[in-house]
């Protein structure tokens, strides 16, 4: 059996009796810097801007909707069903597709859409990071098929980084099958180490912070 | 007196470069050292044990230890052979009790060249003069092993009338290598090329570093392509007056 | 073989074009690495290097214990781990899978591991469509060539050879702008993400405490291949394990800053296992496989056991001055620069490339730079040992260094000999240095040498004749 074998080829090579269990692995600090709320978002809002993303902070419902119409600029979205959209209106916008619920129907809606608007988990203030993990409110593709990609997040959601996102979500996988952080708009340096961006992601991202 | 120091020349510089050990020893001299010279020594053991031939490296390294047994300080004016010593010679005698302890005593003792001016005869200014502009070649033992970096431009920052100017290639190899120059003389002379077009971009006169071995590398390239540039060492440089 | 090597070296270290490619790729990831890593940027650099290898070396040590983790986590998801020795089991694996999902068209995701085993070639033969998404590894793909460089694998192309390479493959018109070319690659490689059957990727990490795989990139093929397709494979070495999700801030602070310069990069994807219950899309199998392939037997070195922690970052690469010259394409195997020349012999033996340790002037760059501070000179050394050892490098050599090694030990007969020398040399009084050696020393290294540089000439007096004659003088003025 080649699980057997192989687990017992590397139990003889570190010279291990079975059934042995593993120590403690060393401590690993997770530093939480002191940030206030305001400085997070500021820091975080320029640091999406610094991989060329584009943040803004919405001062209410009305400027989210506008800030997202202005991004949609008469095509067509897919919203995801995070709660946040429904509450300050974006996922009800003119355009704006949302509640399909049903991987096919949503593919293929993904697949031809302008925009995919999703909520956020959290947001890295260090890094201009994204974090969302998959649920039945939020589906991968919507942030990752249509060109252009918004994600709205609360402001009380965006951490100062992974060591405070690890020390919240010590166990991603409890809770989702898929946690991923997006920091900016997909790209590559494959050519001629050019900078250049929307090769398989989207190409474009754009961050809302609104209040709670 | 400020003291007595031996001077480990390195084979390198005994049989091909000897001006680079006189100098050294002007220089130690000038400060007030008495320096004596082992007779004994021949050299460090370092081609073997770079090209895989332990056994050969240790028979040598044992020679050398016997050679400077007595020696209170061991000046060496190349940072590869310094740090053969320092961090080799450890590796080498792993099973060998009692080389292991010699070289226990003897490593601390031995100081590559700019490190025992400035950190035991505590001196920047060693009262020399060289005008020209020269450019620093930071080699790579004495640069990853010994840290040996900010101390040659302290020191040359102290010899009147000499410009430093800063080559953009300073840390990279310059392809000796040992017996990598040989077995593989393609590759190792195109680094040596890499590096001389550096050193031509400063303008500068002289390249100067702490390793004859780099310097000989580097002055064959350099006379190859037919250019006039001097190869120093930081000996030569600081005897200069 | 040293003549033949050389010969290949001496081609792309006159390929100008080539040259300028490698030589400016690498210098610019050197450049952006430094911008991320530095003090004022990362104070807790060295500190993160530390952890980053205190980790490895734990998970490594342990590796049994945190395998049959990950194992039983990645099952608690609705995973199935699969236990491969080598490429051989990895492909009965993937044709048992197609044949029982019925699929044909595989997407992969970026994976050193799966270029160790030859993997596409491998499933190709038994008629499954297997395409390289991300955009290097496809250029890698049509042009049929291996991986220049572990992170940039189409390092050595320029933009117009890239256009000859999509003209030809893809029976279109000339495009030379990089821009357009990735709008190229973008759409059809989109048609194969929505159509294919499975998903393959690698992965950095392997997370024990989560089973879950986490993948480091940039483009979105890495989420597209593991969301799009019903099945998704990880493909990852055993050595990929790291003890907890919370060990990840360590490793992720160090891999993009060392690979890229990049603090994070665009995409990091933690997946533990098939879509839950309740999610719209992601896979609806997840399977991990485990590969050995010669991993273990690394492992039961523990001087070698540490060329294991490797993150594939490619900064010993970049650093390298000798892959600056020759570029990856000279080294024999999948993996090239400094962990290249150490993990190739060890995962295939010693005595296949056994002049690859050698290929190395041991300045120490790799070992300065590598996040879990391999240290990578001194296993070169090890290595060279092991094989001069084990099966010499040839008569010549190893006489000559018994030779040398009796010299060296004997004062008098070194001077000796080093006064012949100076007599056969005949240098000249101007100290001008010789285009050769004359006639008669003209041979072996010393021919090599002249082959690239001018030799110094020998002075008429060593330092310690010198320093005999200096002595004396001082005895007679002293005496007077």
């Amino acid at each position: 059996m080649p699980r057997d074998d192989l687990l017992r080829e590397i139990r003889t090579a570190l010279q291990h009796a079975g059934g042995r269990q593993a120590p403690e692995p060393p401590a690993v600090r997770l530093r939480i810097p002191a940030i206030d709320p305001e400085a997070r978002i500021r820091l975080f809002c320029e640091a999406v801007e610094r991989l060329a993303g584009k943040a803004h902070r919405a001062v209410s419902a009305a400027d989210a909707c506008a800030y997202v119409s202005a991004v949609l600029h008469g095509g067509t979205a897919v919203a995801s069903g995070a709660g946040i959209l429904h509450e300050l209106g974006i996922a009800a916008l003119p355009g704006v597709r949302t509640g399909l619920n049903s991987e096919g129907p949503l593919r293929s809606l993904c697949a031809v859409a302008d925009l995919g608007i999703t909520g956020a988990d959290y947001a890295l203030a260090d890094t201009g990071t994204l974090v969302m993990l998959a649920s039945a409110e939020e589906a991968r593709m919507i942030s990752l098929l249509p060109p252009t990609h918004l994600a709205v997040v609360a402001r009380d959601r965006i951490l100062t980084g992974l060591d405070e996102l690890f020390s919240l979500l010590p166990h991603p996988d409890q809770q989702t099958s898929s946690m991923v952080l997006i920091s900016g708009p997909s790209r590559t340096a494959d050519i001629e180490q050019i900078l250049i961006r929307k090769v398989h992601g989207p190409g474009e991202v754009h961050v809302v912070v609104v209040d709670t | 007196m400020a003291g007595r120091v031996s001077l480990f020349v390195t084979c390198i510089v005994d049989q091909l470069f000897p001006d680079i050990g006189l100098a050294a020893v002007d220089v130690l001299e000038r400060l007030g050292y008495e320096v004596d010279f082992p007779q004994e020594q021949v050299c460090c053991g370092q081609p073997a044990f770079n090209t895989g031939y332990r056994r050969e490296a240790g028979e040598v390294a044992t020679h050398c230890l016997r050679a400077l047994r007595n020696a209170e300080y061991v000046v060496v004016p190349s940072g590869s052979c310094a740090a053969m010593i320092t961090h080799h010679f450890g590796e080498l005698f792993a099973s060998d009790p009692e080389r292991l302890a010699e070289t226990r005593r003897l490593a601390p003792r031995v100081w590559e060249f700019s490190k025992f001016l400035l950190e035991v005869a505590g001196v920047e200014d060693v009262g020399a003069r060289y005008d020209g502009v020269v450019t620093f070649h930071d080699s790579c033992h004495g640069l990853r092993a010994l840290q040996i970096k900010e101390g040659p431009r302290r020191l040359l920052a102290c010899v009147k009338g000499l410009t430093l100017r800063e080559m953009d290639a300073a840390e990279e190899c310059c392809g000796f290598g040992g017996t990598f120059s040989v077995k593989f003389p393609a590759v190792s002379g195109a680094m040596a090329r890499t590096k001389i077009a550096s050193i031509q971009r400063t303008g500068a006169g002289a390249v100067v570093g702490v390793d004859a071995s780099c310097l000989m590398q580097i002055g064959g390239a350099l006379s190859r392509a037919g250019l006039a540039i001097r190869t120093l060492h930081l000996a030569q440089v600081l005897a200069s007056h | 073989m040293a003549e033949e090597l050389d010969g290949r070296f001496r081609s792309t270290l006159s390929d100008e074009k080539l040259q300028a490619a490698v030589y400016s790729g690498t210098g610019l990831l050197m450049q952006k690495r430094q911008a991320v890593v530095n003090h004022d940027v990362l104070p807790e650099y060295q500190e993160l290097r530390d952890q980053a290898r205190a980790l490895k070396e734990h998970a490594l040590e342990n590796l049994e214990a945190y395998l049959e983790q990950f194992e039983s986590q990645v099952t608690a998801h609705g995973g199935k781990v699969i236990w491969c020795r080598d490429g051989d089991e990895v492909a009965e694996f993937f044709v048992r899978l197609a044949r029982e999902k019925n699929a044909r068209l595989l997407v992969k995701s970026k994976s050193m591991t799966t270029e160790e085993i030859g993997f596409n070639e491998r499933l190709e033969r038994h008629g499954l469509e297997v395409v390289e998404t991300d955009l290097g590894e496809y250029i890698v793909q049509l042009a049929k060539s291996r991986p220049f460089h572990i992170v940039v694998p189409a390092m050595n192309m320029t933009r117009y050879d890239i256009a000859d390479l999509f003209s030809r493959s893809l029976g279109i018109a000339s495009e030379t702008v990089p821009e357009n070319q990735t709008q190229i690659a973008r759409t059809v490689l989109r048609e194969k993400f929505l159509t294919a059957d499975i998903g393959v990727s690698g992965a950095n990490f392997l997370v024990a405490d989560s089973g879950a795989v986490v993948l480091v990139t940039n483009e979105g093929n890495g989420r597209m291949a593991t969301t799009l397709p019903k099945v998704h494979v990880a493909i990852a070495g055993i050595e990929k394990i790291i003890p907890r999700a919370q060990d990840l801030p360590v490793f992720l602070k160090l891999l993009g800053r060392s690979a890229t310069g990049q603090p994070l990069t665009v995409y990091t994807s933690f997946l533990s296992g098939p879509r839950r219950p309740g999610e719209v899309d992601g896979p609806e199998d997840f399977y991990v496989v485990l590969l050995d392939n010669g991993r273990t037997r690394v492992l039961a070195d523990p001087g070698k056991r540490e060329s294991l922690f490797c993150l594939r970052c490619g900064a010993c690469l970049n650093h390298c001055p000798v892959y600056r010259k020759i570029g990856g394409h000279n080294y024999p195997w999948v993996y090239s620069g400094p962990i290249g020349s150490v993990i190739g012999p060890l995962y295939r033996g010693l005595d296949r490339d056994p002049w690859l340790p050698f290929a190395s002037s041991l300045c120490g760059a790799c070992a300065e730079v590598c996040p879990v501070k391999i240290d990578l000179p001194r296993l070169l050394l090890d290595l060279r040992s092991e094989i001069t050892e084990r099966r010499g490098r040839g008569w010549q050599e190893r006489m000559g260094f018994r030779i040398w090694a009796w010299v060296m030990g004997r004062p008098r007969i070194y001077e000796i000999l080093g006064r012949m020398a100076t007599l056969l040399m005949r240098s000249p009084a101007s100290g001008r240095w010789l285009r050769r050696a004359p006639a008669p020393l003209n041979v072996g290294p010393a021919r090599a040498w002249a082959s690239e540089r001018d030799l110094p000439p020998l002075p008429r007096q060593s330092f310690r004749e010198l320093w005999r004659a200096r002595a004396a003088g001082r005895r007679d003025h002293a005496a007077r």
